[in-house]
């Protein structure tokens, strides 16, 4: 049986004979020239980049932002999940105990001295942001530059933790909607359960 | 006849108009590259990237200069200045246009007038290869040598088919001057026909042109340097300005092939009703060299167009179509020819 078409471009294909006129190759050449001649004084597709940049989705997939709370202190208490779920093994960190009086820097007792992405390897898949409980990193729509070194592609906490400064903080509302925030705090979600085999979700769904 | 520096200035003006046309021939394909594939181009030194020649002429030069310690020295330079010697002159025997009279002095627009200027133009044209067979050959590099024998076997195979058609051409116009084949295609609309060369027999014009981009190595001939499977092929190994006199060299080539296409076929310096001006002959010579290089300018277009258009050819269809296409049928429209012009009265 014929498949059908999915355009009405295809042309059966035929092993015959070339005629004269095909032999001489100059009308099919003529045609050819014909064709890229209409193309010279259309109107070019380029985006001349730096000038011009070409609009991207509000909820893009961008360099990370390290999130501060409402007093500036830093949300990531290096858990460690945001690696754990990173398909690309791109982040790594190093946890640290709170000292006393440094509560206005770190949100709670257990922070990340280290923090690490490498730029290279992340494939900005978002699955950090899912799986981080405290809000604390987000990705956005900043793009990353490019650089001459591999080693300046390890981004630490200097470029990903956003400034203290209410104009110098990253706005992620567009990727931290309502919903979603809900949605990560209700605790009957099975994602923020600890997870049970009897009950959960997939194993019903398989049978 | 006193001795006259005229000659000597024209050559360098002409020298200079060349390496100039040349320069901006490379920005010129780039640009038209851009604009048969709907993109912009280079757009980014000065205005509307009109520095882009002298951007890549400062790069070419900066590169370190390689000469492989394999390599043979006195060929490995001596392939590149070659090529670009003899590309060069080529066009001191292309009037530029009829003579001017300033003072009662006449001046040729022809850097030298010879009665045997088509024989000099393919005697020079034909020595250019050995600038590419002794560079691939020098380099000491399989990829270099292989471009190398494709460069020479194609211009050899084509040369036979352009010189039948360049006989033909000689037979109709009876002279190898070119200042005589210029005068003699003198305005557009002739007593009983129309003057240029292209009107009285386009096959030939046609042949011309087809060898003309195989000799010029140009697509869809441009099998020799064919990056995707040679690197390069015979300029693999050269770097820094000798690579860029191999390349600067085709486009100096393409520019001499333009005018002499548009010299031979297209009139030349002749433009219809040339003569409403004839009383004033200078205005007229100097629209002629106006005319004779927009011609020129149009097939480098021409050339470009066609780059941008067809793909490369494979190997047996290049030698397939010189020496089973081109050949028979130059010899046949030669023949042809022939019997024509005896069937006029003309021979």
């Amino acid at each position: 049986m014929a498949m059908k078409p999915l355009t009405n471009r295809s042309k059966q294909v035929v092993n015959k004979e070339m005629t004269f006129t095909e032999k001489l190759y100059l009308p099919a050449i003529l045609n050819g020239m014909r064709i890229t001649f209409s193309h010279f004084f259309r109107k070019p597709v380029t985006i001349s980049y730096p000038e011009k940049k070409r609009p991207i989705s509000e909820v893009y997939r961008g360099m990370h932002v390290l999130k501060r709370d409402e007093i500036g202190a830093e949300r990531c208490t290096a858990c460690g999940l945001c690696a754990v779920a990173c398909p690309a093994e791109a982040i790594t960190m190093t946890a640290a105990e709170r000292k006393k009086g440094e509560e206005h820097l770190y949100r709670e007792e257990k922070y990340a001295a280290v923090y690490d992405i490498n730029m290279l390897r992340c494939i900005f898949c978002g699955l950090c942001e899912e799986a981080c409980p405290k809000e604390a990193i987000f990705l956005t729509d900043r793009i990353v530059p490019t650089e001459f070194e591999r080693n300046d592609f390890v981004y630490g906490k200097d470029k990903l933790v956003e400034g203290v400064e209410p104009q110098k903080r990253i706005d992620v509302t567009k990727r931290q909607t309502k919903e979603v925030a809900e949605f990560k705090k209700h605790p009957e979600y099975a994602h923020n359960k600890l997870w049970d085999p009897n009950k959960s979700i997939t194993k019903k769904k398989a049978h | 006849m006193t001795f006259s520096w005229w000659p000597a200035i024209l050559a360098v003006i002409v020298f200079g108009v060349t390496l100039v046309t040349a320069m901006y021939s490379t920005y010129a394909e780039r640009k038209f590259a851009a604009f048969f594939q709907d993109r912009l181009g280079p757009n980014r030194a000065g205005p509307f990237g009109l520095l882009q020649p002298l951007a890549d002429g400062v790069k070419m030069f900066m590169k370190e200069e390689i000469i492989p310690s394999v390599s043979n020295k006195f060929l490995f330079v001596l392939g590149p200045s070659l090529f670009m010697i003899t590309s060069l002159m080529t066009s001191s025997v292309i009037p530029w246009g009829p003579s001017l009279t300033i003072g009662g002095e006449t001046y040729a627009l022809q850097v030298a007038d010879v009665n045997i200027a088509v024989l000099y133009l393919f005697g020079v044209v034909s020595i250019g290869v050995y600038g590419i067979m002794i560079g691939g050959w020098a380099s000491n590099n399989k990829f270099a040598l292989l471009g190398a024998l494709r460069a020479s076997s194609q211009m050899i195979s084509y040369e036979v088919a352009m010189g039948i058609s360049v006989v033909t051409l000689i037979m109709l116009t009876g002279t190898l001057s070119t200042s005589e084949i210029a005068a003699q295609q003198h305005g557009f609309l002739g007593d009983s026909y129309l003057t240029w060369n292209f009107f009285k027999n386009p096959l030939t014009f046609l042949i011309f042109f087809i060898c003309a981009l195989a000799e010029t190595n140009r697509t869809p001939f441009d099998l020799p340097e064919s990056e995707t499977e040679l690197i390069g092929g015979y300029h693999t190994e050269f770097s820094s300005m000798k690579l860029g006199l191999y390349l600067f060299a085709e486009y100096i080539n393409m520019f001499v092939s333009s005018a002499v296409m548009a010299l031979f076929f297209f009139g030349g310096y002749n433009y219809p009703w040339m003569d409403l001006l004839s009383d004033s002959p200078n205005l007229q010579a100097l629209i002629g060299v106006g005319v004779m290089f927009s011609k020129t300018v149009f097939f480098i277009f021409v050339f470009m167009w066609i780059r941008w258009t067809i793909p490369r050819f494979r190997y047996d269809q290049l030698m397939h179509l010189g020496w089973k296409v081109l050949i028979p049928l130059s010899l046949i429209n030669l023949v042809v020819q022939g019997f024509v012009m005896y069937g006029m009265g003309m021979l």
